[in-house]
């Protein structure tokens, strides 16, 4: 039996990988995933597994109350024989502070230094990648949501319904986006839903834009018509097969909306808008740093090269994702 | 052309009303205004101690927060059409004094950068796409990425770490516009005083841009010397320099000359950064400040004022396209 052709995304794979530096930038998004789902196990003063008085336990992932407040160093101490504990790579959790140690260059402790409280800085930035991810994912699936919808109506209904959402996508062009989103931030409560929210709910018109013309272009084609001479309801027609075309474009925008977002977001705890305190993140260590710029390069540095990494890694793949569905870029 | 330009002025109206709306929305985030209160029950609000309750008290008279929402629309609509956006609730002088005041400042280095962005980005795309593929075009194509990718408020911070003075380099001053001793300096000290300040906080808020145009321009001659016409003209003899930059430049210009719309609000949410990590009195600082202090009157003018100036923005490039291109109509 010969095998039905190739589909679409199949195609786009087997482009993208062909690609080195989309691929760099996709091992680097998945590695970044990896850290922020096994923050916990990356940076804790726990151990991660443990044999202690012949039971095994997982004080990193489980909350035991015995071992509530205890200082593992003197469990440690009290082992058996064949009892181990096995400690993540950094012995430090984000919050645990150390006025003693603060301010302390990259030492063979803590590798990337610590802040003004003493915090070990690369615990701090381990737990980092969780906040940037989460309000770049967040914040995008938002926009993609909004701006797919509007777009798609704009597109496939063209005349009155185009020249509303069109003046609306308008007006939103006019607010410079981070004044717009600082705007608002400064009207509600710190928060990090708030601040998804808001990064979503101003970021959506690059989408629509995009949605709207791919309509443009499909809504004219055979498939189309056929569905619509099969008896499909609109909604189908818009939401099943006309967006399933316009999906590529969408894909390639919300990548590097990641970056975007993340951006903005480290941005924002910059200046002190973010999320607030003590949740670790990228841009609250940056903007710590301020205070001690004469001397405290680590606290610069660091967190300010994980921002860069993160940014081109999604750059990077929305470019060989942009460059895989563009037919004319075949090799 | 005229009829054109017109109709592209009537269009804005609704633009205009639009811009209206969403910034009445912000302010029905307010404390002050009843539903928001309601939603912000319980939660960590601003509204705990004294001071915010009096913030509280001054937002509801300004905005008239307790009226029916179409009475509050329409006083916010008289307030804009009268540039009266209260008084500050810092100093009590009113809001466009202040923001006045701080314009000229902003629009100085958002032009500058502007001028300076196309000045490089012009001949770097012209280069780059000339030499499609070489060593240099690669090398340039890099570049940019790097460029692209990386954080505006980073690269300042290490900016002022490492040429600002401390523990490493003094090269640059890295606050305010002038040095202390500027009054008892000759003109050309003066001219070269103001000069040596901007370098910093103008490389900061034109990279970002001169990436991106440079890609821009990059792509849009390629795809003109792709065109027939190109074809046509080194056919018939003509020379390589003519057909680069009279048939190809020419044509690849129109498209960039738009993207100055979508550059301003970009700078001016730049300078928001920029201004306060550089201490520069303008809209950019103005805004991080009153946003620290709470002061909504001021944030609601920086808002609306720079959303205006975007649009105006969008005109006049939407006008200078058309002057440009006479393919362009409003069918």
């Amino acid at each position: 039996m010969k095998r039905g052709s190739e589909g679409y995304w199949a195609i786009t794979w087997r482009q993208f990988r062909k690609r080195v530096l989309a691929m760099v930038g996709l091992a680097l998004v998945l590695f970044l995933a990896l850290v922020a789902i096994l923050a916990p196990l990356l940076a804790n003063d726990r151990p991660v597994m443990m044999r202690y008085e012949e039971r095994y336990w997982f004080p990193a992932l489980r909350d035991y109350p015995r071992f509530r407040n205890v200082d593992f160093a003197e469990v440690v101490a009290g082992f058996d024989e064949g009892d181990f504990a096995i400690f993540p790579p950094v012995r430090y959790t984000p919050t645990q502070y150390d006025l003693v140690e603060r301010l302390k260059g990259p030492t063979p402790q803590h590798r990337l230094g610590t802040d003004d409280r003493g915090r070990d800085v690369l615990s701090r930035m381990i737990y980092g990648t969780r906040i940037s991810l989460s309000v770049g994912f967040v914040a995008v699936s938002i926009y993609i949501v909004i701006g797919t919808i509007l777009g798609a109506l704009a597109g496939y209904f063209a005349g009155k319904v185009d020249m509303v959402i069109s003046r609306f996508i308008e007006v939103m062009i006019c607010f410079p986006t981070f004044f717009l989103i600082i705007a608002v931030i400064a009207f509600l409560p710190p928060s990090i839903y708030n601040i998804m929210i808001v990064i979503g709910v101003t970021g959506w018109t690059r989408v629509a834009r995009l949605v709207r013309g791919e309509f443009l272009r499909l809504k004219g084609q055979d498939f189309v018509t056929s569905a619509r001479a099969l008896g499909a309801s609109q909604f189908r027609i818009i939401f099943w097969h006309t967006l399933r075309n316009a999906l590529g474009p969408v894909f390639v925008s919300a990548t590097f909306g990641v970056a975007g977002a993340i951006l903005t977001e480290s941005a924002l705890s910059f200046l002190g808008f973010g999320v607030p305190p003590p949740t670790p993140s990228w841009g609250d260590i940056l903007s710590q740093s301020r205070q001690y710029i004469e001397f405290a390069w680590w606290l610069t540095v660091f967190p300010g090269a994980a921002i860069f990494l993160t940014i081109t890694a999604y750059n990077l793949v929305g470019e060989g994702l942009r460059d895989a569905i563009d037919p004319r870029l075949r090799q | 052309m005229r009829a054109y330009i017109i109709r592209r002025l009537l269009l804005a109206i609704p633009t205009l009303l639009g811009i209206t709306a969403v910034t009445f929305l912000i302010i029905q985030l307010a404390p002050g205004n009843p539903a928001a209160m309601a939603s912000r029950l319980g939660g960590e609000g601003l509204t705990d101690d004294a001071m915010s309750r009096e913030i509280v008290e001054q937002t509801k008279k300004l905005y008239g927060l307790d009226k029916p929402i179409p009475v509050q629309y329409a006083l916010w609509l008289k307030r804009l059409v009268t540039f009266d956006f209260g008084t500050s609730y810092k100093d009590h002088r009113t809001v466009l004094e202040k923001i006045l005041e701080r314009l000229p400042v902003s629009l100085q280095l958002s032009l500058t950068s502007i001028f300076l962005v196309y000045l490089f980005a012009v001949p770097i795309g012209v280069y780059s796409s000339t030499h499609q593929y070489s060593l240099s075009d690669n090398a340039i194509t890099v570049f940019l990425f790097i460029l692209y990718s990386l954080p505006n408020f980073w690269v300042a911070t290490l900016l002022i770490m490492f040429l600002g003075g401390g523990d490493f380099l003094n090269v640059f001053p890295i606050y305010g516009l002038v040095s202390d001793n500027y009054e008892q300096l000759a003109f050309w000290g003066r001219v070269g005083d103001r000069l040596w300040h901007l370098v910093l906080p103008i490389t900061c808020l034109t990279y970002g841009g001169l990436a991106s145009i440079s890609r821009f321009g990059r792509v849009g001659m390629l795809e003109a010397i792709r065109q027939d016409y190109v074809r046509t003209a080194r056919a018939k003899g003509v020379s390589e320099k003519v057909v680069i930059f009279k048939h190809a430049f020419r044509n690849s210009i129109i498209p960039i000359v738009t993207l100055l719309a979508a550059l301003l609000p970009a700078m001016l949410g730049g300078s928001v950064i920029v201004e306060s990590i550089f201490s520069i009195p303008g809209m950019g600082q103005l805004a991080f400040e009153s946003i620290l202090a709470r002061d909504y009157p001021v944030i609601m003018g920086v808002t609306t004022i720079s959303a205006l100036l975007t649009l105006i923005g969008i005109l006049l490039a939407d006008i200078c396209y058309a002057l440009v291109d006479p393919r362009i109509s409003l069918e």
